[in-house]
């Protein structure tokens, strides 16, 4: 009340210092208990330890793909036969609707064959076709890794919803889609082990 | 509205109970004798119907929750294990199930019914207002209720709306993390959602509550829009009049309410939630349920980038500017005239804003290709347009008919052969018009 008004012109008063006082403690404390608060919402230790994945690929022939589930997601690695990866690097990068690589591990690059299936470390190899397997239209899943399923006009993945058409390196060619398959983060640790994310 | 207390203590106990907590009094003077434009027709009802669907939504989900496991390995599997074992499991979950569409019928309804007869402007702006906010808690509370059965359409269904939020720039991945407390929906995502499913409805109530209690200050509006100016010749108790109509709307909206859970309960559902979720396998069309394919039709309307927002993000903005823009209505509409009865220009407009709000719930239904994304931009371009447009511009450019001076007049010039006949029949000019 009239505390300001005597204090006026004057030094100021225990009460005041208790007053900032009180609203800093209100303040930091109503912020430190938002934060646990919060917190409890990102994604907690155990989903987290699985947020990479070890894959052994011995067993996959060439020609063959499998689908492993990371982060939730579907991952397709196909063995790509030498025809495949002949069509692919057939490909200019100017003919592809998205020209960018969307390799986790080149950022940036442009969409080449090469790009599509470096890893982490930098090494090239291009039998190995490892990619996210969501649709970059709507979130649905590709046909085209399981044997006998539509790979679509150009030979690699195709999206029954609304019929987008992926080539052998996942690239968007036809179809609503407007990014190629996305390259998550992936490193071989050995000949027939990759590590996923 | 605001009246003086007719409430008369007759027990010790009432009497004891009044100085204490006057909880009767407020019953009372809310209830039964809060004095209510004689003039309300049916579309009046909904309201109190509405509250009838939240207690029957209330008590089913609670029952529910009790034989419901929140996991995915076994979310699907315990609705089956309701709907075959449980003692009547399958009248609880077919009535919850069924009582989210009949609501949302309800609301609609009544939300209409608000714009028909002017009912969001001065002074029941907040009324209106807090109406939305029951609205969007409504729609929250429907779409996480959704995805508890972990069935196809519930995984997709919850995958493409969260994945709404990463069109934010900036932090939207962060807030999409954030929702799924994982890498997509998985099991903290449901989880998480059945805690708020089981809160929001609480959350309703209590906004119920208030809204309520703006309703009650600057009292009903009514198909006039003109106030009350006489409390005794412009209004009627509300009990036994509007509790005897008010009940009488109940009884034909819960018999329609039966008709749906006894004879076709899986109408307004899709068959592809009776396939458990499977996170490899996406259905071929991902369809909301039938209340979200309005604002579903307008999301997918924006095709096309404008400037530096990508047609995601724009649709994103569509979606959520088609309801908040109900916030800024009252303010909108410039109109000083309520009731479109004497608006001859707004009425057409109104009736083709309802036209254009039903296209696009079939809209959203069908695929979006070819001439349907055409016709979700037009009627799209219209929905925004008679609020942003139309409203403001007519409130200057019509000329309304003119407004009977009182509600009384209005009741007694519609009906003069009763007039006439008055002295014997006093209870003619009553409510149920």
């Amino acid at each position: 009340m009239s505390v300001t008004q005597e204090t006026e012109n004057e030094e100021p008063t225990r009460r005041d210092f208790i007053h900032i006082m009180t609203t800093f403690a209100v303040a930091g404390g109503g912020l430190a208990t938002v934060v646990p608060l919060v917190s409890q919402m990102w994604p907690d230790a155990s989903v987290r330890a699985l947020s990479t994945k070890e894959v052994d690929l011995s067993a996959v022939e060439v020609g063959q793909g499998i689908k492993v589930m990371w982060q939730g997601r579907p991952v397709f690695i196909r063995r790509r036969t030498a025809e495949e990866i002949a069509e692919a690097e057939a490909v200019t990068i100017s003919e592809l609707p998205d020209e960018d690589a969307r390799n986790e591990n080149l950022a940036g690059a442009a969409a080449s064959d090469a790009a599509r299936v470096t890893d982490s470390a930098g090494v090239v190899r291009n039998e190995w076709m490892i990619l996210v397997g969501v649709c970059t239209h709507l979130g649905c899943i590709p046909l085209g890794t399981a044997s006998g399923e539509n790979r679509g006009d150009y030979n690699g993945w195709f999206c029954p919803c609304h019929g987008s058409h992926y080539d052998t390196s996942g690239r968007i060619r036809k179809g609503p889609a407007p990014d190629n398959l996305p390259i998550p983060p992936y490193q071989f640790t050995s000949d027939t082990v990759v590590k996923i994310g | 509205m605001a009246h003086e207390s007719t409430y008369n203590p007759q027990t010790g106990f009432e009497k004891w109970l009044d100085k204490r907590m006057p909880v009767v009094r407020l019953a009372h003077d809310s209830f039964v004798d809060f004095p209510t434009p004689k003039n309300l027709n049916y579309w009046y009802t909904f309201g109190a119907i509405l509250t009838v669907c939240l207690v029957i939504q209330i008590i089913t989900g609670i029952i529910l929750a009790m034989h419901y496991t929140p996991h995915t390995d076994h979310a699907f599997q315990s609705v089956e294990h309701i709907m075959r074992d449980v003692e009547y499991g399958w009248l609880m979950r077919y009535v919850h199930q069924n009582g989210a569409s009949l609501f949302f019928v309800a609301v609609y309804l009544h939300m209409f019914r608000g714009l028909y007869y002017g009912s969001y402007k001065e002074p029941r702006e907040v009324l209106w207002m807090l109406g939305v906010v029951i609205f969007l808690l409504m729609m929250a509370t429907a779409f996480m209720g959704y995805v508890l059965p972990w069935g196809q359409m519930s995984f997709w269904g919850a995958t493409v709306i969260t994945n709404l939020f990463s069109a934010i720039p900036v932090v939207g991945e962060q807030i999409r993390t954030l929702l799924w407390g994982g890498f997509s929906v998985d099991n903290p995502t449901l989880n998480r959602f059945f805690s708020l499913h089981y809160l929001l409805p609480f959350a309703i109530f209590g906004v119920v509550v208030l809204h309520v209690w703006a309703l009650h200050v600057p009292g009903n509006n009514n198909p006039t829009g003109v106030e009350v100016k006489d409390v005794k010749k412009d209004t009627v108790p509300f009990h036994p009049y509007y509790t005897a109509k008010d009940g009488f709307a109940i009884v034909v909206f819960l018999t329609i309410f039966a008709a749906f859970v006894f004879f076709n309960p899986n109408g307004m559902g899709h068959p592809d939630n009776y396939i458990e979720a499977n996170p490899l396998s996406t259905p071929a069309s991902i369809v909301p349920e039938w209340y979200f394919l309005p604002f579903y039709a307008i999301l997918r309307a924006i095709t096309f980038d404008i400037g530096p927002i990508t047609s995601k993000l724009g649709g994103v903005i569509a979606m959520f500017s088609a309801i908040l823009v109900l916030f800024v209505l009252p303010w909108l509409d410039t109109s000083k005239v309520r009731s479109m009865r004497y608006r001859p220009v707004a009425r057409g407009w109104f009736f083709l804003f309802v036209i254009a709000c039903i296209a696009l719930g079939w809209l959203g239904g069908k695929p979006a290709e070819g001439a349907y994304v055409l016709a979700s931009q037009i009627a799209t371009a219209y929905y925004f347009g008679f609020f942003i447009i139309i409203l403001p511009l007519l409130g200057w450019l019509e000329t309304p008919k003119p407004l009977p001076k009182s509600i009384s007049e209005a009741v007694l010039k519609k009906t003069p052969a009763n007039e006439a006949a008055g002295s014997d029949k006093p209870m003619q000019p009553a409510p149920a018009e």
